[in-house]
């Protein structure tokens, strides 16, 4: 018996008071004994990307692609949210929702947006902010709205603190995480300034004919109890070619969100960087999101 | 052939006692039992069966482990007087404390284990741990040193005790020196662990570690002091009423420290009165209609200064009864503020102004009372072990042996 199989058989033992008999086949072990995603080699990722394809075969009943696409060159993405537009609609958070395969029971959203009264304080003290406003209209007079989401920092606090390195920043600037490595321990959640790491408290669980089939290993691909997740900027989206717009981005129906390359100095996002006026959330943290709120009015 | 001798004397020896003490352990147990099976249940569901949600991400298993790690960093209060000074009455329990620190130490693993969200991927840590970024892996590697430090204390002076010598020095002072400013590391590595968070205003002041030691100074010693005393009424271990009394004036400097520290906080909060004072505010007082941590701030604040003022004292700390009161509302005083009252605090309000109220739900109550249970049914077969060895009845040699040695003295 070489190692693995013997570690394997090992586990077995000890897992097998742990786990509910049925799931005792082998895929279970791979997954268990399966390496951290960026020490994976290309035919290692091929044979993991494999084994899930099979997995979400068997519970979804539904072929769904797992694609495992690595940061394109030259590329480092920027994000922007036009303040004077946003009319607080929550489009975005559905749409998110829908395209990333967030859990729906219990749910999942990455984005909020928080409602203010004209007047109120915010920026920097965000207690008067209301994340459950529910309006028959919006966008509701007196009020204007800021979204917040991952903002994707260029020094996150959320890789500093993880003991695992199960969540790390790519080269095109996306924080990922390796749900398969999570442990689950949250220490990241407690880290996150912009409230943007949740946590799958119970089993994720989406209805089948929602299921978005076309999925990336650290992005929408359907999620693990007891990990954590988050924005990626629709990293199975954006690193296509052509690149495709995040879903927030695309459903927003005043375009008060803008996405491009930061490095290009011809995209939009680095025009407006540079013709409006641009703040970027809690500022005084030295995060350095990636992320500008910006007001075109 | 003496070793399982040893095994089979130390086996007939745990297996007799009074019955009080099988009816303690076996409601001990039925408590671990009941643990288990609130933790199956929340293996098999997630933690949504806890309270703990997005906005509060960490709650009762962490404040435990946060209020545990001070005990066990507390045992430094007894060796230092006994080894560095030699101040004979705790020479002689030191070896108690260093179990205590051993048994806290175990529990802290087991609450940090039951708050994974994937506990079986765990051996992660140790494949790709983020070292020295995360102070979570700085936590896991102290703790397991300090684990490991005061076992070998305790096994080794065990050990010479049942081969009936007297343990040698110059191998405990390696140990001992390393093992007091590990306890500190232990403590102050805990506090990093939050200090090092920008996102959390109430966590991120520079005062949390001296603050989390001062604090560990009262709580584990007043626990000491509680266990030793009935510790020597069911056995026949003596401690003596100079060691236990000194325990209490060395609670009292620390509890001093430790008010004034909290003071120094609250005045800088207050005073100021910048956006950061809501955390403080919540406790103190409700924040925008929402008064769940009140009651709790107030009973940890008011048996604080009480047991301060009694430990003060020492017309009143010498006399039992007050002691005991007093070490009693330290340990709760302490156990609410470093728990409950300063791991939820850091989440409320949330980075984005939310609210939640958190208080633990039944499968975290029962699980922490059966890791609790778990540390007093380790620590009385700890000492169910330890005190017969150390007075010479339970040992590697054979009666004849024993005998001979006991004439000769
Ligand atoms: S916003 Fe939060 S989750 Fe996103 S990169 Fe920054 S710290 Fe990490
Ligand atoms: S919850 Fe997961 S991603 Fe977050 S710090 Fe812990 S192991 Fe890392």
């Amino acid at each position: 018996m070489n190692r693995r199989g013997f570690l394997k058989s090992a586990a077995l033992g000890v897992g097998g008071i742990l786990l509910p008999a049925k799931d005792s086949d082998a895929s279970v072990w791979e997954a268990f004994f399966q390496k951290h995603f960026r020490e994976m080699n290309d035919k290692e990722k091929k044979d993991v990307v494999a084994r899930l394809e099979i997995e979400y075969m068997q519970k979804y009943k539904k072929r769904i692609t797992v694609k495992s696409t690595p940061a394109l060159p030259n590329v480092l993405y920027g994000y922007g949210l036009d303040l004077s537009r946003c009319i607080g609609c929550r489009r975005c958070v559905y749409a998110c929702v829908t395209e990333n395969n967030q859990s729906r029971k219990p749910q999942i959203h990455y984005i909020t947006v928080l409602q203010f009264k004209q007047g109120e304080k915010w920026v920097s003290d965000l207690e008067e902010a209301k994340k459950y406003y529910n309006a028959e209209e919006v966008p509701e007079a007196g009020h204007f709205y800021m979204p917040v989401q991952c903002q994707q920092c260029e020094r996150p606090p959320c890789v500093k603190v993880c003991p695992t390195q199960a969540t790390w920043k790519e080269p095109d600037g996306i924080v990922v995480v390796d749900y398969n490595w999570c442990i689950g321990c949250r220490y990241c959640m407690a880290a996150c300034p912009y409230g943007a790491r949740k946590f799958n408290w119970g089993e994720p669980e989406i209805p089948l004919d929602e299921i978005n089939t076309e999925t990336h290993y650290l992005g929408n691909r359907p999620r693990l109890r007891g990990a954590v997740e988050k924005c990626t900027f629709c990293v199975q989206r954006v690193r296509e070619n052509p690149g495709r717009y995040p879903a927030c981005v695309e459903i927003c129906p005043v375009g008060a969100r803008k996405f491009g390359n930061l490095l290009d100095p011809n995209s939009e996002i680095r025009t407006l960087i540079e013709t409006k006026r641009v703040f970027r959330l809690k500022e005084e943290l030295n995060t350095q999101p990636k992320f500008y709120y910006f007001f075109s009015l | 052939m003496t070793i399982l001798r040893f095994s089979k004397d130390l086996f007939k020896h745990i297996t007799t006692g009074k019955r009080a003490y099988f009816i303690w352990l076996g409601v001990l147990a039925v408590v671990m039992l009941n643990a288990l099976i609130s933790y199956i249940n929340q293996l098999t569901h997630g933690l949504i069966v806890t309270n703990m949600r997005d906005q509060v991400s960490w709650g009762f298993y962490i404040a435990n482990f946060t209020f545990l790690v001070g005990v066990a960093a507390a045992a430094v209060i007894l060796v230092i007087p006994s080894y560095v000074y030699h101040f004979k009455p705790i020479k002689e329990i030191v070896l108690f404390g260093e179990m205590v620190a051993v048994t806290a130490v175990l529990m802290c693993l087991l609450f940090v284990v039951v708050d994974l969200g994937k506990p079986l991927a765990s051996w992660h840590l140790f494949v790709t741990p983020n070292f020295p970024s995360s102070i979570l892996m700085w936590d896991v590697i102290v703790l397991n040193g300090y684990l490991i430090l005061n076992s070998l204390a305790v096994i080794y002076v065990l050990y010479c005790a049942a081969n009936g010598r007297e343990y040698k020095m110059y191998i405990m002072w390696p140990l001992v020196l390393i093992s007091i400013p590990w306890a500190f590391s232990i403590h102050t590595v805990t506090a990093f662990l939050y200090n090092g968070l920008s996102s959390r205003p109430f966590w991120n002041a520079s005062i949390i570690a001296p603050r989390f030691i001062a604090s560990a100074m009262c709580s584990g010693p007043a626990l000491m002091i509680l266990v030793f005393q009935i510790a020597r009424k069911v056995s026949d271990i003596e401690v003596n009423d100079k060691a236990i009394f000194k325990i209490a004036e060395l609670i009292a400097y620390a509890m001093g420290v430790n008010l004034f520290l909290y003071g120094a906080e609250i005045f800088k909060e207050f005073y100021s009165m910048s956006i950061h004072v809501a955390p403080l505010e919540y406790m103190f007082h409700g924040l925008k209609g929402h008064t769940l941590l009140v009651p709790f701030t107030w009973t940890a604040l008011v048996f604080n200064l009480i047991a301060f003022v009694v430990l003060l004292s020492p017309g009143l700390r010498n006399r039992f009864l007050y002691l005991n009161i007093a070490c009693v509302l330290v340990f709760i005083g302490v156990y609410i503020e470093k728990g409950m009252g300063f791991v939820i605090p850091g989440f409320v309000p949330d980075t984005l102004g939310e609210i939640y109220d958190y208080l633990p739900s039944y499968t975290e109550i029962s699980v922490s009372a059966g890791i609790w249970a778990f540390g007093a049914f380790f620590y009385t077969l700890l000492l169910k072990t330890a005190i017969p060895i150390y007075k010479g009845e339970l040992s590697f040699l054979s009666h004849n042996m024993r005998r001979n040695l006991k004439e000769s003295h």
